[in-house]
């Protein structure tokens, strides 16, 4: 059962120019996005910045209204479209899809104490009595494995990963149907990152929570995801499973960006693919493809035709012309 | 300055010859709450076409340990122990101990940017938005060198060509904020390469950068180093960086070496219990998709709140009672080029 389901997603942002500040361009930050994700997996958007994965990340949140598209959202029993709805209409659906910050430091009120960022929500959505609601602080406490003698404390008493532990205890206090989270642990130390990591997959374990995973680590998206769907500028390049997606890219752009990932071993003299030049600008990309300028492949056809997201295997959606001609180099 | 800026050293100094060694480096911050030991007590030597990696979490001192060889830490931290010391000219001057000399002597100045120059972290802050890049460049240039500005002008873009920025005559008219980050890092570098140094500290080069920049950078670092027989300091959280750039590798943690050794040594034969416990625990793209990660528990203590006894301690998978928490391990030399502060391993008790 799929738990969202975005469909041909748009969201541009308009340049404005001059007195008058008329319209002078577009950003196409999102163009034409398409994915689903399943209960209790985890999808993982990656791309380098600029690429769109946050913007589509706060369009299905609606923090930012999409241009164009369907944002399939199922709740209860039923499937309401976000993309669509007036921002009255949204609210009941707003506590089912929950996020995590990448930030623990600005994202936590540092005039709050523990127990009240996390019991907050439960306030908003109708939890009146406060013993109630310190019960159930308690138990998000335990859950995410912080002692419930923290409760009082403000946040900047905490480290950065006891503050994540704060911000995971917070979007699980209304169990959501989905949770995005944006860079989660990028702002952690390698040692905490660990900790976070497998808070993560632990919590899915027994909540069967649902995650999009929004990050640029390839290797952290590897120990996290069931699937992976790749952006680049604006447009989705591949989605697939983890493990054939890393061992087998079928896009030219997954492939250089497996093979750019430092491998924590000196003795694997990797053959890095070095793209040349910058990232296309999204309010001016090129024609066709907009990998085909840096794309080691490209043909004539790849400078004029858009090339289409396909399902060239079960479960395997690439957009590129030649994905059925090339073989390209995964990392085992 | 050199007549023009050759792509290979003229007198390139043998690689592997010596150019700085620190020894006992100590650099505390005494402030009111107490001091905190930033650096404490760190020792390595730099060579002629060799990377030395500096590697560590937050808080382990290794961007502090950089600025103190320049002279450069903010106050209150202040060098209280140990020497630096710089063998001028790619190895054929007279000694000189950083560590004495005063920040804002002539000496020092003379150093900063001629023999030793630094990249930073973030090209956006470390560049004034008021000038153009080719100005800074020229700044540079014409303070170690007599150079006219036409001189300086035309040596400017030759760097920004050098280090692979397209239209380089266009470019060095352009401001920082005009520039990609990646574009923004290769003149930070071909800043710091203005006036030829013989040493370069790289802090976190890549880490503000995406993946594929990040490729593009390492290559042109490693490219300039093999031309110029650079001594490379290059400071990074990123095991997987230092894995494909270093020759040899310093671990620290609050302050301290942990660990010192071969790059392969390091990865494959680690030592110190905190070596272990950080490969074990970073994320590796070559993983079984979706598996658990080992932890290392706890977290880095606060610098004013540090743990007796050996630092890494409270988090140590093999700490002994009444050994590990009562003194700091003295260093095991195990070679010349390995050395580890463990009790394991002696640690001087």
């Amino acid at each position: 059962m799929n738990v969202l389901e975005v469909v041909n997603l748009r969201k541009y942002f308009p340049i404005r120019k001059g007195l008058l500040r008329r319209i002078a361009g577009q950003v196409r930050a999102v163009d034409g996005v398409s994915f689903h994700i399943k209960k209790g997996e985890t999808l993982a958007l990656v791309g380098e910045s600029g690429c769109g994965k946050t913007t589509v990340s706060r369009c299905i949140l609606r923090a930012l209204p999409p241009s164009e598209g369907e944002i399939r959202f199922a709740v209860d029993g039923k499937v309401v479209d976000l993309a669509k709805l007036p921002k009255r209409a949204l609210r009941p659906y707003r506590r089912h899809i929950q996020m995590v910050f990448q930030d623990p430091f600005s994202s936590l009120n540092p005039r709050m104490v523990i127990a009240d960022i996390i019991g907050e929500p439960l306030l908003i959505n109708g939890m009146r009595s406060g013993e109630e609601r310190r019960k159930r602080v308690k138990e998000l406490l335990d859950m995410v494995q912080l002692p419930a003698a923290y409760m009082n404390r403000f946040p900047h008493a905490f480290s950065g990963g006891q503050r994540q532990r704060v911000g995971i205890a917070r979007a699980l206090a209304l169990h959501p149907s989905l949770i995005v989270a944006d860079e989660p642990v990028s702002a952690l130390d390698v040692s905490v990152q660990a900790q976070i990591l497998n808070l993560l997959l632990d919590l899915q374990d027994r909540l069967g929570l649902t995650y999009l995973f929004v990050a640029h680590d390839l290797s952290v998206v590897k120990h996290v995801s069931d699937r992976v769907a790749v952006m680049y500028v604006g447009r989705m390049v591949e989605i697939a499973g983890t493990a054939d997606i890393f061992a087998r890219p079928r896009h030219p752009y997954t492939e250089a960006l497996l093979s750019a990932v430092p491998k924590p071993d000196p003795r694997l003299k990797s053959e890095r693919i070095i793209l040349e030049r910058d990232v296309a600008d999204p309010a001016n990309p090129p024609p066709g493809c907009h990998f085909h300028p840096r794309c080691r492949y490209a043909v004539e056809r790849c400078k004029v035709d858009t090339p289409a997201l396909q399902e060239v295997e079960p479960n395997r959606w690439v957009s590129c012309h030649r994905a059925h001609e090339l073989m390209l180099r995964g990392v085992q | 300055m050199p007549p023009t800026l050759m792509a290979e050293r003229a007198a390139a100094p043998a690689a592997g010859t010596p150019i700085l060694s620190v020894r006992g480096l100590k650099t505390y911050f005494r402030a009111d709450d107490g001091v905190v030991r930033a650096v404490d007590g760190v020792s390595f030597d730099v060579r002629a076409g060799r990377t030395l990696g500096i590697v560590g979490e937050s808080g382990c001192g290794k961007s502090i340990t950089a600025r103190s060889i320049l002279g450069i830490v903010d106050r209150p931290g202040k060098i209280e122990a140990g020497e630096v010391w710089l063998t001028p000219g790619g190895g054929t001057g007279a000694p000189i101990d950083l560590a004495k000399l005063a920040s804002d002597s002539a000496e020092m100045r003379a150093i900063r940017g001629k023999e030793i120059a630094l990249v930073f972290q973030e090209p956006m802050s470390s560049f004034s938005h008021y000038y153009t890049v080719g100005n800074q460049i020229m700044e540079a240039i014409r303070l170690h060198s007599d150079a006219t500005k036409q001189q300086a002008h035309a040596r400017a873009v030759e760097l920004l060509r050098l280090v692979g920025v397209p239209k380089p005559e266009r470019r060095v008219d352009e401001y920082p904020f005009q520039l990609s980050g990646g574009l923004r890092q290769r003149v930070m570098i071909a800043m710091a390469l203005a006036c030829d140094p013989h040493v370069l500290i790289a802090d976190e080069p890549t880490t503000a950068l995406d993946v594929t920049t990040q490729a593009q950078i390492l290559d042109l670092m490693r490219e300039l180093q093999a031309k110029r027989a650079l001594a490379l300091i290059l400071i990074t959280h990123d095991m997987g960086v230092i894995a494909e750039m270093a020759d040899d590798v310093v671990v620290m943690y609050l302050g301290r070496v942990v660990e010192r050794g071969p790059v392969d040594a390091i990865f494959h034969d680690p030592k110190h219990p905190y070596t272990q416990a950080l490969l074990r625990s970073i994320p590796s793209i070559m993983a079984t998709p979706r598996t658990k990660l080992a932890t290392i528990s706890g977290s880095i203590p606060h610098p004013l709140n540090r743990p007796t006894g050996c630092p890494f301690h409270p988090r140590c998978p093999d700490f002994k009672p009444g050994v590990c928490d009562k003194a700091e391990p003295a260093t095991t030399v195990i070679d010349d080029r390995r050395e580890v502060a463990c009790f394991l391993y002696g640690g001087g008790a």
